[in-house]
C-alpha cells in the first residue's frame, strides 16, 4: 500500500505511489495538449462571426418552426410508410444476408479459417460504413429511390446482425451439438438440430433491435435521395419552411418511440 | 394453460415413442404463430407493391457500379490528397474534442440521472436530458447546429458532444444505479462528504467501465464524423460527399478505405484498452 512519512515520522495512506502520481500527471498534461492542440485546429476553421449570433439564430430557428404545419403531415403518410418499407425489407434482406456470413465467421462452424477470416472482412467493412454513406454510393449507382435505401440498410445491417450472430454461436453449448453428430447427423443436420435451436432467441433478439436501429437510420436516408421521409425533410430544409421540418421531426420522434417499444418489448418476450 | 402444455407434452412424448417427432416451435401459441406468419406475408405483399423501381435506370447505372468496384482496385490517394488529408484532420480533431467535452459534460448528467444518489427532480431533468439527445440521429441535429452556428466543424463538434451526452450519461447512469452500496455505505460511514463519497466509493467502481465506454464513443464518434459533413459540419464526410458528385470514384474510394482503416484500427485499440481496464 502506497504509505508516505509526514516529518514527524508516522505513516500517512496516500491513494497512489509517486511514480504512479507521477506516470498520471505527465498522462493529463500529454492529454491535455493534444486536446488544445485539436481544439485550434476545429477553432481556426471557424467563423467566429457566426458563432457569435448563434442565439439570435437559435431563437428565430425556433419562432420559424413553431407553431408546427399540421396540415403538412397528410402528405407524410406515403413517406412515412416508404420509411418503414426501407427499414423493414432492408433488416430482412440484411438478415437473410449476414444469416450465412455469422456460420462462416464463428469459429466452430467455419469450414476453414481462411474462409472466416473473409467472412469477419465482410462484417468488419460493413460495419465500418455508415448506412448514409452506402446510401450515397447506391443513388450514384442505381439512381434515387427506396431501392438503394432498401439495399443500403441491408448491407449496412450484415455486419452488424452477422457480428452479434457470429458472437452467439460461438457461446452456444457443445453437448447438444456432440449429441447430435453423435446419432451420426450429416454436417447440415448437426447445424439444423444442434446449433440453429440454441441461437434462435439471440437472432430474434438480435434482428428486432437491428429493426428498430434501422428504423431511426432509414429517416435520414432521404437526405441524399434514398427515398422515405428523408426526401420530405431534406426539401422542406431547402425551402426554409421549418414549420414543416418541425412536423417532421414529431412524426421521426413518435416513429421512433413507438419502434423502440415494440423493439423492447418483443426482445422481452424472447428473452 | 399449464395443464394445456402438460397434455400437448405428453402428446408429443407418445408420437416421439411412435418415432414421430418434431422439434418445438418458437412460438408456443398456435394462433400467435399463424397470426404473425399471415400478417407477415400480408405486409411483404403490400410493401413490395409499394416500391417502385426504375429499373431502366438501374440497368444505367450497372456501368457506374463496375466503374465502381474498379476504382476500389486502384483507389486514387494522391490527386486530391490536400482535401483527403484536411477533410482527416478535422475528422479526428471534431471527433477528439467533441468525446471528451461530451464526457466531461455527459458525468454530471449521468451522476444525475443515477436514482440512487440523485433527488427526483434533478433525476427528471437528466432523464429528460438523456432522451432528447438519443432520439433524434446525429445528422438531424447537424442540420440544426449547422443553421445556428454556420458551417464548418465547430458544429460538427457540437453535434457530436451533444449526442455523446446522451449515450454516456445514460451508461453510465445505469452503472452507478447497480454499483456494490457496502462501499459508498463504507465511506459515509467514516463522516464523509458528499465530494469524498462520490469520489472514493463511487468513482472507482465505474471508472473502468466509463474509461471503456469513453474509448468506444470515441470510435462511434469518428464513425459519424464521417457522415455529418454531408449536411455541412465538416470532416471527411463532405470530402467524400464532393467526391461522389464529381464521379470521382477512384477519391472515394480512397477515402473509403482511409475511413474502414481508421475504424479498424479505433476498434481494435478500444477492444484492447477495455479489456485491460476491466
Amino acid at each position: 500500500m502506497p504509505v508516505s512519512l509526514t516529518t514527524q515520522g508516522l505513516p500517512v495512506w496516500k491513494r497512489r505511489t509517486t511514480r504512479a502520481q507521477w506516470l498520471q500527471y505527465v498522462a493529463w498534461l500529454l492529454g491535455i495538449s493534444l486536446f488544445l492542440i485539436c481544439w485550434k485546429v476545429i477553432s481556426d476553421n471557424t467563423m467566429w462571426v457566426f458563432v457569435e449570433d448563434a442565439g439570435r439564430q437559435g431563437a428565430d430557428l425556433l419562432s420559424r418552426m413553431l407553431p408546427p404545419k399540421w396540415a403538412y403531415a397528410n402528405v407524410l403518410w406515403k413517406p412515412m410508410w416508404d420509411t418503414l418499407n426501407i427499414a423493414t425489407l432492408g433488416t430482412v434482406f440484411g438478415i437473410m444476408m449476414a444469416f450465412p456470413v455469422a456460420f462462416l465467421a464463428a469459429r466452430n462452424t467455419t469450414p476453414h479459417p481462411l474462409v472466416r477470416s473473409a467472412a469477419l472482412m465482410v462484417i468488419v467493412s460493413s460495419r465500418s460504413i455508415n448506412s448514409l454513406i452506402w446510401a450515397m454510393l447506391l443513388v450514384t449507382i442505381l439512381g434515387p429511390g427506396v431501392l438503394a435505401g432498401i439495399i443500403a440498410i441491408a448491407l449496412r445491417s450484415i455486419g452488424f446482425v452477422g457480428k452479434l450472430l457470429y458472437e452467439a454461436i460461438e457461446e452456444i453449448h457443445p453437448t447438444p451439438v456432440e449429441a447430435i453428430s453423435a446419432t451420426g447427423a450429416s454436417r447440415m443436420q448437426v447445424m439444423n438440430y444442434g446449433v440453429l435451436p440454441q441461437i434462435m432467441p439471440a437472432f430474434a433478439g438480435i434482428s428486432v433491435y437491428r429493426w428498430d436501429i434501422n428504423i431511426r437510420e432509414s429517416t435520414v436516408l432521404g437526405l441524399v435521395g434514398a427515398g422515405g421521409i428523408g426526401l420530405q425533410l431534406n426539401a422542406s430544409i431547402n425551402n426554409l419552411a421549418w414549420d414543416q421540418v418541425s412536423v417532421i421531426f414529431i412524426m421521426i420522434f413518435a416513429t421512433v418511440l413507438v419502434s423502440e417499444w415494440i423493439s423492447a418489448r418483443v426482445r422481452h418476450a424472447i428473452i | 394453460m399449464s395443464e394445456l402444455a402438460q397434455t400437448s407434452l405428453e402428446a408429443r412424448m407418445q408420437a416421439a415413442r411412435k418415432g414421430q417427432w418434431r422439434r418445438l416451435p418458437l412460438i408456443d401459441d398456435p394462433r400467435w404463430r399463424w397470426g404473425i406468419a399471415v400478417g407477415v406475408v400480408v405486409y411483404v405483399v403490400l410493401a413490395f407493391a409499394s416500391v417502385d423501381v426504375n429499373w431502366a435506370r438501374v440497368a444505367e447505372g450497372a456501368g457506374r457500379a463496375v466503374n465502381f468496384l474498379s476504382a476500389f482496385m486502384q483507389p486514387d490517394f494522391v490527386s486530391r490528397q490536400k482535401d483527403i488529408v484536411a477533410g482527416l484532420l478535422e475528422s479526428l480533431t471534431m471527433t477528439l474534442t467533441s468525446t471528451v467535452l461530451g464526457v466531461l459534460l455527459a458525468i454530471p448528467v449521468g451522476l444525475g440521472a443515477a436514482r440512487n444518489i440523485s433527488p427526483l427532480p434533478v433525476y427528471l431533468v437528466c432523464r429528460a436530458i438523456i432522451a432528447v439527445s438519443r432520439t433524434f440521429q446525429e445528422i438531424i441535429i447537424a442540420i440544426l447546429f449547422v443553421v445556428m452556428f454556420g458551417f464548418g466543424p465547430l458544429a460538427g463538434m457540437i453535434t457530436l458532444a451533444f449526442a455523446t451526452i446522451g449515450f454516456m450519461a445514460k451508461l453510465l447512469a445505469e452503472d452507478i444505479e447497480d454499483l456494490d452500496w457496502r462501499q459508498v455505505e463504507a465511506v459515509r460511514a467514516t463522516g464523509a462528504s458528499w465530494w469524498q463519497t462520490m469520489n472514493h466509493a463511487v468513482q472507482p467502481q465505474v471508472m473502468p467501465r466509463l474509461i471503456g465506454l469513453s474509448v468506444y464513443r470515441l470510435d462511434i464518434n469518428f464513425r459519424e464524423s464521417a457522415v455529418i459533413g454531408i449536411v455541412g459540419a465538416g470532416g471527411i464526410g463532405a470530402t467524400l460527399n464532393t467526391s461522389l458528385s464529381r464521379y470521382e470514384y477512384d477519391t472515394s474510394a480512397a477515402i473509403l478505405l482511409i475511413i474502414i482503416a481508421i475504424v479498424l484500427l479505433c476498434e481494435y485499440s478500444s477492444s484492447h484498452v477495455r479489456r485491460w481496464t476491466q
